[in-house]
């Protein structure tokens, strides 16, 4: 029903990829006639912060929960900041801010059951926050004290996975476990444009139709493989691909908290009916570089950056609340002072994380142990040991 | 019902019909498993006697299969994966070091990776190519892995038992050119350790470790050697990673000499990793360089010519001779 919205229909005509052929120039024409970004998709909240109707999807949420929703992507840009600030300070050695994905992952991140399971990429950072995990959690991968570390049966929320895709056939299993088990939760797997192009994510995809798996994929397309633009990766709208798959894709805008929770929250739904796998892809935009150590400036323009600001997930929603009423001065107030402390939460603790004990690095190689790894251990052991003299030559 | 001659194949099935009736979460998947009963009829009759659920064909991709099963141990089941063939296991090697591996490392021991997986390994039956190589030592090199390699149909039995008990990830290489071989099966006896290497012959002369297809080799081998009255000691190894250097280590001090066989390619193979660990260890007990025959650094030649690349009881007793003229 989704790939067939009338949304979508328009996307496909509209796919400059497949119009090439009529005309260099007239396709390039028309990509400057319309800036990347207005795609038809669904949308409840446009950039101007007015409140739309789709005729798929509808949220009706309470004055609260719209600043649950608020609140949860303040907190989320102002951990992120954080982060980013610590590595310039050399407390992190690296972050991958989620700057301008708020909406994305707060939206689908937010239509998730405690029961649910989530896989996420290394920027998840909002959907973390969503599932209960604390944000200094996140960052001992980036200091480098830890691969990640939190128990991910804690908040079912899946270790951060670094090479790109590989989670979501992880995902698929878990979903098909879940069916095996007969219950009614779901899974959502994230991952990105760049990873799209990956086999396991389309093995994934083989996978979960095949089996009916409840799972949903959530792309997040926000435009940049590190500097490699979307064209790099597909020539169809990436939510087109799921129907070659045998299941439902629909394309949201990604900047709209609103639009991506009602759309997440329908297609876990569908998952939990035992309908099986949809793929949602959240039109958005990284606005921050890849990571920390990455350049944008070397492959794209200040212009195409500044356009997606105007289209900024935190200040559409804090005009609508605005206009509507939903929230005064003193949310607003109160709400920059609970920033302030979050920050000051995140210094603090990451600045005390500790550097594990040298010999941590045999821990946790094998459950049931291994002759090797005791060896070696031993031996390490013996050689640190023999500078405890204080005669280190 | 408790000791019964099977072939390797079958002394394997009984195993997985056992993991299967005895743990609700043991489930079998790869391609043909099914209905087939998988190309070497190993999961014969399992899909029939516990149903599609627990015995799941899968789609075609290596990758998938081993991806999904790393989900599914998340979930609390225990995958046993199969992968057809040895050249087949290339597309999910990714999964295996990248992710199965490491996952353990990687959440601090908060969660478990108990996969088996399954690998037909080595060649001496005649295939086209991808169908005959023995990788063993690609996974050896990778902490987090566990790999073991049965050589005969009580090993077969009781080591897939321990692979699938185990906590930890097995990749469980099967010598598939002994699948038909037979051998005593005593279901009621309780096994040594996964682990742990077992004299297979014993002997004072010299000392040869195999694993796999190349024990039976090997003991052809010390058969003719004491014809000529040469006393040659055999070493199954059994498992590759954990590596049970003490029982070699307790032979070689006894013998003073030491070849160790395998089909792999030599170079950077399993036996160099053994011969540098037993100079190490046994240096002033050694009467001769520790020697090593295997495969050559070719690709695994077409089946006509599999015969001159493979070790054989030629070229065992060749490396025997060299050692012992030291």
């Amino acid at each position: 029903m989704t790939v067939e919205s009338t949304a979508a229909r328009k996307t496909t005509r509209r796919s400059s990829g497949a119009k090439r052929t009529t005309g260099a120039s007239a396709g390039a024409k028309k990509a400057d006639q319309a800036p990347a970004g207005e795609p038809e998709l669904v949308q409840l909240l446009t950039p101007e912060g007015e409140r739309v109707q789709h005729p798929d999807y509808d949220i009706d949420l309470s004055a609260e929960e719209l600043r649950g929703l608020y609140r949860d992507m303040v907190l989320t840009r102002r951990f992120d900041a954080e982060a980013t600030a610590l590595q310039r300070q050399g407390e992190l050695g690296l972050w991958a801010s989620l700057l301008g994905q708020e909406a994305a992952q707060i939206g689908s991140g937010r239509a998730l059951r405690d029961d649910d399971y989530v896989f996420p990429t290394y920027r998840e950072h909002g959907v973390a926050w969503c599932r209960g995990v604390d944000p200094t959690n996140l960052l001992g991968m980036f200091r480098g004290v830890n691969h990640g570390g939190w128990d991910p049966n804690s908040n079912n929320f899946h270790l951060y996975t670094i090479v790109l895709g590989s989670q979501t056939l992880h995902a698929t299993g878990y979903a098909m476990g879940i069916a095996k088990d007969g219950a009614d939760s779901a899974v959502l797997a994230y991952f990105g444009d760049g990873a799209s192009s990956q086999g396991d994510v389309n093995e994934s995809f083989v996978f979960s139709a095949v089996y009916n798996a409840p799972v949903v994929f959530f792309c997040q397309n926000n435009q940049w493989a590190i500097s490699e633009p979307i064209e790099k990766q597909t020539r169809v709208p990436l939510y087109q691909r799921a129907r070659g798959f045998g299941f439902p894709g629909v394309r949201v805008d990604g900047n709209d908290v609103l639009a991506c929770l009602a759309v997440t929250r329908s297609a876990l739904e569908r998952a939990r009916r035992g309908e099986g796998p949809t793929l949602v892809e959240a039109f958005t935009y990284r606005m921050a570089a890849h990571t920390t150590s990455d350049d944008p400036t070397r492959y794209r323009r200040d212009a195409e950056r500044e356009a997606w600001e105007a289209k900024d997930p935190i200040q559409r929603l804090r005009t609508y609340m605005e206009n509507e009423g939903h929230a005064d001065a003193a949310f607003f107030e109160e709400l920059e002072a609970e920033s302030e402390n979050l920050g000051k939460h995140v210094r603090e603790v990451v600045r005390a994380m500790p550097v594990p004990e040298h010999m941590a690095i045999f821990d946790h190689t094998y459950a049931d142990g291994h002759a090797l790894v005791d060896e070696e251990r031993a031996e390490f052991a013996a050689y640190q040991a023999s500078f405890a003299n204080g005669e280190a030559e | 019902m408790a000791v019964q001659k099977l072939p390797l194949a079958k002394a394997l099935n009984e195993s997985l019909r056992k993991a299967l009736e005895t743990d609700p979460k043991v489930v079998v998947m790869g391609l043909d498993v099914g209905k087939l009963g998988g190309v070497f009829r190993i999961t014969d009759g399992l899909q029939k006697d516990f149903g599609e659920d627990r015995v799941i064909d899968t789609p075609l991709a290596e990758s998938g299969i081993v991806g999904t099963a790393i989900g599914l141990a998340l979930r609390g089941y225990r995958p046993v994966v199969e992968i057809q063939f040895d050249g087949f296991v290339f597309p999910a090697y990714d999964q295996i070091v990248t992710q199965l591996a490491k996952m353990r490392a990687r959440s601090l021991g908060t969660v478990k990776m108990p996969v088996v997986i399954r690998i037909p390994y080595g060649g001496g039956i005649g295939a086209v190519e991808h169908h005959s190589e023995s990788p063993e030592s690609l996974f050896a090199h990778v902490a987090g892995l566990k790999v073991v390699t049965p050589a005969n149909s009580s090993d077969a039995y009781w080591m897939l038992q321990q692979a699938i008990q185990s906590d930890d990830p097995v990749i469980f290489f099967e010598p598939k050119r002994r699948y038909w071989d037979k051998g005593e099966v005593d279901t009621e006896a309780i096994p040594g350790e996964l682990h742990k290497a077992r004299v297979a012959r014993e002997g004072t002369d010299l000392t040869l470790v195999a694993y796999g297809p190349m024990v039976k080799t090997c003991l052809e081998a010390a058969t003719a050697a004491a014809e000529e009255g040469k006393s040659i000691e055999v070493v199954d190894l059994r498992s590759v990673s954990p590596l049970d250097f003490d029982t070699i280590q307790t032979s070689v001090e006894k013998t003073g000499r030491l070849v160790v066989v395998h089909e792999a390619p030599v170079f950077f193979g399993s036996g160099a990793e053994i011969a540098a660990r037993i100079t190490e260890r046994c240096f002033y007990h050694l009467e001769a360089p520790v020697l090593r025959v295997g495969g050559y650094h070719a690709p695994y030649p077409p089946a006509r010519l599999e015969e001159e690349y493979l070790p054989g009881l030629d070229r065992v007793l060749d490396a025997v001779d060299r050692s012992l003229a030291y």
